[in-house]
C-alpha cells in the first residue's frame, strides 16, 4: 500500500472532504469552464484581480479526489499573489507534475501542492491534478486582458 | 469437456506476469480492449517472420502466401458471422468501418438510395459510444440531414415506444449499437429492423461488444452493415471488420480511394473494383488480418456459444454480489436478460478515477469515466462510472476480488 500512500497524502484526502474556495463568486473579472475530455471531470473557475494581484480564486466543479485537490491547493496557494508570481509557482508545479517522481518540488514556494508529487509516478492522473492549473492560467489571462482594456 | 476458463488463462501470456508489487492481474477492462492468447501473438509473429510480402501484388511465393493467409483470414471472419466472403471488408478498426459508411454514404449521388439531403433523417439511439454517434452527427451536418434518436430508460433499455414516430418514411439509416458498452444492455434487433425495412432505411450495428461475446449470425439479424474491431475479439490492434450485404455493397461508393482498390485508372478518372477490395485501398493489414484469422479460430476452437454461457452466469453473480455493497448503484440492467457482460457503477462518494486507482493498486484493472459515451452518461445522472468488462478468461475469483477491492476502497477512503 505503501505506492498508493504515495499519492494519496493526507493533505490531499483533507482538501478533498474540505474543499477551500469553493463557492463560485459571481464577481469574477473572469470566469472559465475546463473539462477533463478523458474522464469528463470538469470546473468552472474564476479569478478576481487587484491590480496585478491575485485578489480571489473561486471555483465549482466535480471530479476525483486528485483534480478537486488540486485546484483547492491551488486557489489557497495562488490567492494574494502577484500574476507573475503566481505565473511562477504554476510553472513549478507544472515541472513537478512531469518529472515523473525525480524532483520532490520546494515546499517554500509549492506549500500543500508538494503533497501532489506522488501523482507524478501516475501518467494517467497529471492531467486531474493540472485541471485546476490551467484553468487558473486561462482565467488570469482573460482576467488581465479584460482590466488592460 | 466442460469450460475451464482457468486452463484458457494459460493460453495468454500476460496473466503470467505480476502487477504492482506482485498481484495477481485481474482484468476486467476486455471491454476497451481483449487479451491476446499465444496462437493469435504467433500468427502475426510468423506473417513477419515467414511470409511477409504485399498480398495481391508481386509474382513470388511470398506474395502468394501472404494472400493467402489474408483471404484465409477473411473466410474465418466471414464464416463466423455467417457472412459471404465477399462481404467482409477489413478496415483498420470499427471506428474506421463506422466512418467508412458513414463518409461512402456522402459520396452517394443524387438518386442512389444511400444519398443524403436536407429533409432526410439518420437515426441512432442515447447509448452510441462516441464511434456510432459523432461519424452521424457529421454526415448530418455535411448533408443537412436531421438527426433523431431513440432515449434509453432509467433502467437502461432503448425506449422503443415512438419507434413508429422516430423510424418514419424519412428516415435514410439507422445506426445503432448491438450491445451497450456502458450498460451492457442488448439491443433488440428484430422490431428495429423491421420497421426500418419498411420505411426503405439501411440498419448499421455497431457490434463491436456483442461479436466477441456471442452468436452473431448477420443474415439472421437480417442488418445491412456491421462493424466490430478486431482487438476486442483476442485480436490485434489495427484491424477492424465491416461487413455489408452484397448487394448494398455493390452500390454503396467507396470510401478511401487510390491502389488495390480501382478496375480501371486514366489520367481522368478511374472505376472501383468490386467489393470487399473497393473498400480496401492501399496494401492492407495483412498481419493484423492474419492474427484476426487466428483469434476466431482460437474461438471457435473453444466455442462462441460456450463463452457467451460463461460470461452470463458471471455476470449474474457479479451483479448479485455489487448489489450486495452498500452504496453501490449498478447503472444498467441488474439481471441477465438481454445482457452482455459489461458492469458499470457508481459507489457513494468515491469517484470512479479514484476507485479504479485503489483497484490498481490490487492488481485488478477496470475502465473508469464516460466510456466514450458521454450523452449516455449525462442522461443516467452519472458525471463518470467505474466499469468491469467479463471475457472468457475471467472467473469467479476475479468477481470476488473485485468485491474485496471495491470494500478495501470504501476503507482506504474513508466512505
Amino acid at each position: 500500500m505503501m505506492q498508493l500512500d504515495n499519492l494519496y497524502q493526507e493533505v490531499i484526502l483533507d482538501h478533498y472532504k474540505n474543499p477551500q474556495n469553493k463557492v463560485l463568486d459571481p464577481n469574477s473579472d473572469a470566469q472559465v469552464h475546463h473539462v477533463n475530455p478523458s474522464c469528463g471531470d470538469e470546473i468552472t473557475l474564476g479569478v478576481r484581480l487587484d491590480g496585478d494581484k491575485v485578489l480571489s480564486i473561486s471555483w465549482e466543479g466535480v471530479g476525483c479526489s486528485i483534480s478537486q485537490a488540486s485546484t483547492s491547493i491551488a486557489s489557497d496557494l495562488l490567492t494574494g499573489k502577484t500574476l507573475e508570481q503566481a505565473r511562477r509557482i504554476s510553472e513549478d508545479f507544472l515541472q513537478l507534475m512531469q518529472s515523473k517522481g525525480s524532483i520532490e518540488g520546494d515546499p517554500e514556494v509549492l506549500e500543500d501542492a508538494v503533497a501532489l508529487a506522488g501523482v507524478s509516478k501516475y501518467p494517467a492522473r497529471i492531467k486531474c491534478a493540472l485541471l485546476g492549473w490551467m484553468a487558473f492560467k486561462d482565467a488570469s489571462l482573460q482576467a488581465e486582458a479584460k482590466k488592460a482594456k | 469437456m466442460s469450460f475451464d476458463p482457468v486452463a484458457i488463462r494459460r493460453d495468454f501470456p500476460i496473466f503470467e506476469r505480476k502487477i504492482r508489487d506482485g498481484k495477481r492481474l485481474v482484468y476486467l477492462d476486455s471491454g476497451a480492449t481483449s487479451q491476446k492468447p499465444q496462437v493469435v501473438i504467433d500468427a502475426e509473429l510468423d506473417f513477419y517472420r515467414l511470409h511477409n510480402a504485399a498480398a495481391h501484388r508481386g509474382a513470388h511465393q511470398l506474395a502468394e502466401e501472404a494472400t493467402d493467409i489474408y483471404e484465409g483470414a477473411r473466410e474465418a471472419v466471414a464464416r463466423f458471422i455467417g457472412a459471404e466472403v465477399d462481404e467482409v471488408v477489413f478496415t483498420k478498426g470499427a471506428t474506421e468501418s463506422l466512418n467508412l459508411v458513414a463518409y461512402a454514404m456522402g459520396n452517394a449521388p443524387l438518386g442512389s438510395r444511400f444519398h443524403l439531403e436536407k429533409g432526410d433523417v439518420i437515426v441512432v439511439t442515447e447509448m452510441e459510444h462516441h464511434a456510432n454517434l459523432i461519424p452521424w452527427q457529421q454526415l448530418a451536418a455535411r448533408t443537412g440531414a436531421t438527426l433523431k434518436w431513440f432515449e434509453v430508460t432509467p433502467e437502461g433499455r432503448l425506449d422503443l415506444s415512438s419507434i413508429n414516430s422516430i423510424i418514419d418514411e424519412h428516415v435514410k439509416v439507422v445506426a445503432l449499437t448491438h450491445q451497450s458498452n456502458v450498460l451492457g444492455t442488448i439491443v433488440p434487433l428484430t422490431e428495429i429492423v423491421n420497421r426500418a425495412h419498411s420505411v426503405g432505411a439501411v440498419v448499421v450495428l455497431d457490434a463491436c461488444q456483442s461479436v466477441p461475446h456471442m452468436k452473431v449470425d448477420v443474415k439472421a439479424l437480417d442488418i445491412d452493415f456491421l462493424a466490430f474491431s478486431g482487438h476486442k475479439i483476442l485480436g490485434p490492434t489495427g484491424v477492424g471488420i465491416f461487413w455489408g450485404k452484397s448487394e448494398l455493397l455493390a452500390e454503396l461508393p467507396p470510401f478511401l480511394t487510390g491502389g488495390s482498390m480501382i478496375e480501371s485508372v486514366t489520367m481522368e478518372s478511374a472505376t472501383w473494383a468490386p467489393a470487399p477490395r473497393k473498400f480496401e485501398a492501399g496494401v492492407p493489414n495483412m498481419a493484423q488480418a492474419a492474427g484476426l484469422g487466428a483469434a476466431i479460430k482460437y474461438i471457435e476452437s473453444i466455442g462462441i456459444d460456450e463463452i457467451h454461457r460463461h460470461e452470463i452466469s458471471l455476470t449474474g453473480y457479479l451483479l448479485e454480489k455489487l448489489n450486495e455493497v452498500p452504496r453501490l448503484k449498478v447503472i444498467g440492467p441488474m439481471d441477465t436478460v438481454d445482457r452482455g457482460a459489461a458492469v458499470s457503477f457508481t459507489f457513494g462518494d468515491i469517484h470512479p478515477h479514484d476507485l479504479g486507482q485503489y483497484l490498481d493498486s490490487q492488481g485488478i484493472a477496470v475502465r473508469t469515466g464516460h466510456h466514450c459515451a458521454w450523452p449516455l452518461n449525462r442522461k443516467m445522472g452519472v458525471q463518470s462510472t467505474t466499469r468491469a468488462s467479463l471475457y472468457l478468461y475471467n472467473t469467479f475469483e476475479d468477481c470476488d476480488d473485485l468485491i474485496a477491492g471495491i470494500h478495501g476502497a470504501a476503507k482506504y477512503f474513508g466512505a
